[in-house]
């Protein structure tokens, strides 16, 4: 086997891993975009693998099931835009209990539904990949070259600014945080109807997390995420292909050593890019300086 | 308390939606974990940790630290106690103290870098100390899969058996390890104290309610956080001691170590409200739902996952009321509205909120 092929398994298999994140990234940069940080994902996600898989067990549809998953996630989403910005509360462990609370509510009721394989999956390499590039692009240019990025910009650096220009500021953190919830779902649904047809309690293991860390590792930039997605993807994959030269774990833990890194550097040398949106886990009141 | 009944019930509907009788179950919950001769005293199994972490995120928080990384403190602690029981002569009855002090200063070393970070450069806590966890994380499994994997335990993931001078002692009958829980009860005193008659939990005090007050009457910042952290972080790490010489009397995989106490306990101090005693009473909740989780998992045939069910709602019921109960308090001089409103037409409400935020 040719050096070149390998390389290649390894980035295809790297993109495979990274479809997830990088759909789950989109959505928490959207949020995270528009001042909400959702440490939730890891909950949405696994309800969206959950939901996904049932509905496309139940029905046979697979992309029913993805479309289930994006609700579901939305739905998890809005509790948390709800107490973050309706009742103002502290965003992180808000997040926090949508994580635990997802991670539980999977367990509970998807007891009776492992250990099967889904009857008819999506094709893992088929649909969602390349869809969420275009996504990615999309996003991009939503958010930098249109009259709504600026304004999903301008409630994320400064609401005060954007109330004062009429913006419902409310109103657009909500939006961001559902949308970014029915991407996390899509991302988790993509785990049980493509990556691996089945329905394992516990099958996102962190890889919620690892999204939050690559919103943060992508300057909450939509393309950079296409790249930081594939780079995560293949570290994990490499991960499992090594595992007889080298142990899995360095090489794991590197995403979330990698973020560190990069906040702390982005700190010391002031780099513009990684500046995190100013208002990023502040409640917006009126009023209030 | 309101969010506590709030969640109880707001998990019953979840268990009706399962399937189960929502007050069944509950009185199976309080027979199975509470009268049943031996069941008692499981509760206090996951209080242990539950309280020493929750002790010391009380004091982070309060300095407004967000620490979130108590549980990759715990496993810090868990792997330095477990590296002084297996690779170093320490023996006989110095064993268990050397041990603790390790763990200590493996926690309190595994949240100084989110500090430092946040005290030099400003980065976010929330996120470093959260990476933290999954940092710890692979590092356990790592150690328990490779270097440290016992020679005597071919095939599995964990590491030889500590020596007996290195298991703590239980109150017969249970498995209780008393010296892990009588550190902890002392700690909550400690911190109490030392939050309210120190110069030291004036400064914490200060600067959590009012950093620029802090700065202005030449607190050290720097100083009062790092102490705060490595407080924090040790205690996590003691709990982590616990977990090993305790209750496993080895170094496993990370998720049975510790039963996600890390994050349990941010609710734990959450709920405490900043009162470092309070934490007596909250731990020994928590500690009570997880061993309910054990209940549930034999008796109602439910997946241990219902803890983090219970966890959660709890967690946002709390913060959710929180606004409420602060809109509440403040009205309290008027005369009560007929349907209290919604705290989002707060903002509209005429000018000289801004004072009572």
């Amino acid at each position: 086997m040719g050096v070149v092929d390998w390389i290649l398994g390894v980035l295809v298999r790297g993109m495979a891993l990274g479809t997830p994140l990088l759909w789950g990234a989109l959505g928490e940069i959207y949020a995270e975009r528009a001042g909400v940080v959702n440490l939730g994902v890891e909950g949405m996600m696994i309800l969206g693998a959950f939901f996904a898989f049932a509905a496309a067990q139940v029905t046979g549809h697979p992309g029913l099931g993805l479309l289930v998953a994006a609700v579901i996630g939305g739905m998890a989403a809005l509790l948390h835009a709800f107490v973050s910005v309706t009742l103002r509360a502290n965003q992180f462990v808000s997040g926090l209990a949508l994580s635990m609370l997802g991670l539980g509510l999977a367990g509970l009721l998807g007891r009776g539904w492992e250990g099967f394989p889904l009857s008819n999956p999506l094709p893992e390499l088929s649909i969602l990949p390349p869809l969420g590039v275009l996504l990615a692009v999309a996003l991009w240019a939503l958010l930098y070259h249109t009259r709504w990025g600026i304004i999903l910009r301008t409630v994320g650096e400064s609401p005060a600014a954007a109330d004062a220009m009429g913006i419902d500021v409310a109103l657009v953190r909500y939006l961001a945080v559902v949308f970014g919830g029915m991407l996390a779902g899509v991302a988790g649904g993509f785990l049980s109807v493509a990556y691996r047809p089945s329905w394992t309690e516990g099958m996102t293991g962190g890889i919620g997390w690892i999204v939050v860390a690559l919103a943060i590792f992508a300057s909450w930039d939509p393309l950079r995420a296409i790249g930081a997605a594939l780079l995560f993807g293949t570290l994990f994959h490499l991960s499992f292909r090594l595992q007889a030269w080298i142990p899995p774990e360095p090489l794991q833990m590197m995403p979330f050593a990698f973020t560190i890194l990069v906040l702390a550097i982005a700190a010391r040398w002031g780099a513009r890019a990684w500046q995190a949106p100013a208002a990023l886990g502040l409640p917006y009141l009126r009023g209030e300086r | 308390m309101v969010a506590i009944f709030a969640a109880f019930i707001a998990a019953g509907g979840i268990f009706s939606a399962y399937g189960i009788n929502p007050i069944h179950a509950y009185a199976v919950i309080a027979h199975d974990a509470l009268v049943v001769p031996g069941a008692f005293p499981e509760i206090f199994r996951s209080t242990i940790p539950l309280l020493l972490t929750g002790v010391g995120l009380v004091l982070a928080f309060r300095a407004q630290f967000y620490n979130i990384g108590a549980e990759g403190q715990l496993l810090a602690g868990a792997v330095a106690a477990t590296g002084v029981a297996l690779f170093t002569p320490v023996r006989g009855p110095m064993t268990l103290p050397v041990m603790f002090a390790a763990g200590f200063v493996g926690g309190a070393l595994w949240g100084l870098l989110p500090s430092l970070l946040k005290l030099r450069l400003n980065v976010n806590e929330v996120i470093t100390t959260l990476m933290m966890n999954y940092i710890a994380l692979y590092f356990v499994s790592w150690l328990v899969t490779g270097p440290w994997r016992g020679p005597s335990v071919r095939g599995f993931a964990y590491t030889d058996q500590f020596p007996a001078a290195a298991w703590l002692p239980l109150i017969p009958g249970t498995r209780i390890h008393w010296p892990t829980l009588a550190l902890g009860v002392v700690l909550a005193a400690g911190c109490a104290v030392l939050l309210a008659r120190t110069r030291l939990g004036f400064a914490i005090r200060v600067q959590g309610e009012n950093p620029e007050a802090a700065r202005y009457v030449g607190i050290n910042a720097l100083r009062t956080t790092l102490l705060v952290m490595l407080l924090s972080g040790g205690a996590a790490g003691l709990a982590g001691v616990g977990e090993v010489a305790g209750v496993h009397h080895k170094l496993l995989d990370p998720n049975q170590v510790s039963l996600g106490y890390g994050y349990t306990a941010i609710i734990v101090a959450w709920l405490a409200r900043g009162q470092a005693l309070a934490t007596l009473i909250t731990a020994t909740l928590f500690g009570l739902i997880y061993s309910s989780g054990d209940v549930m998992q034999v008796s109602l045939q439910m997946p241990f996952r219902v803890t983090s069910v219970f966890n959660g709602l709890i967690l946002f019921f709390l913060i959710g009321s929180e606004r409420l109960l602060a809109y509440r308090v403040r009205w309290a001089p008027r005369p009560a509205p007929a349907d209290p409103p919604a705290p989002a037409a707060a903002p509209h409400r005429p000018s000289g909120e801004e004072q009572w935020e």
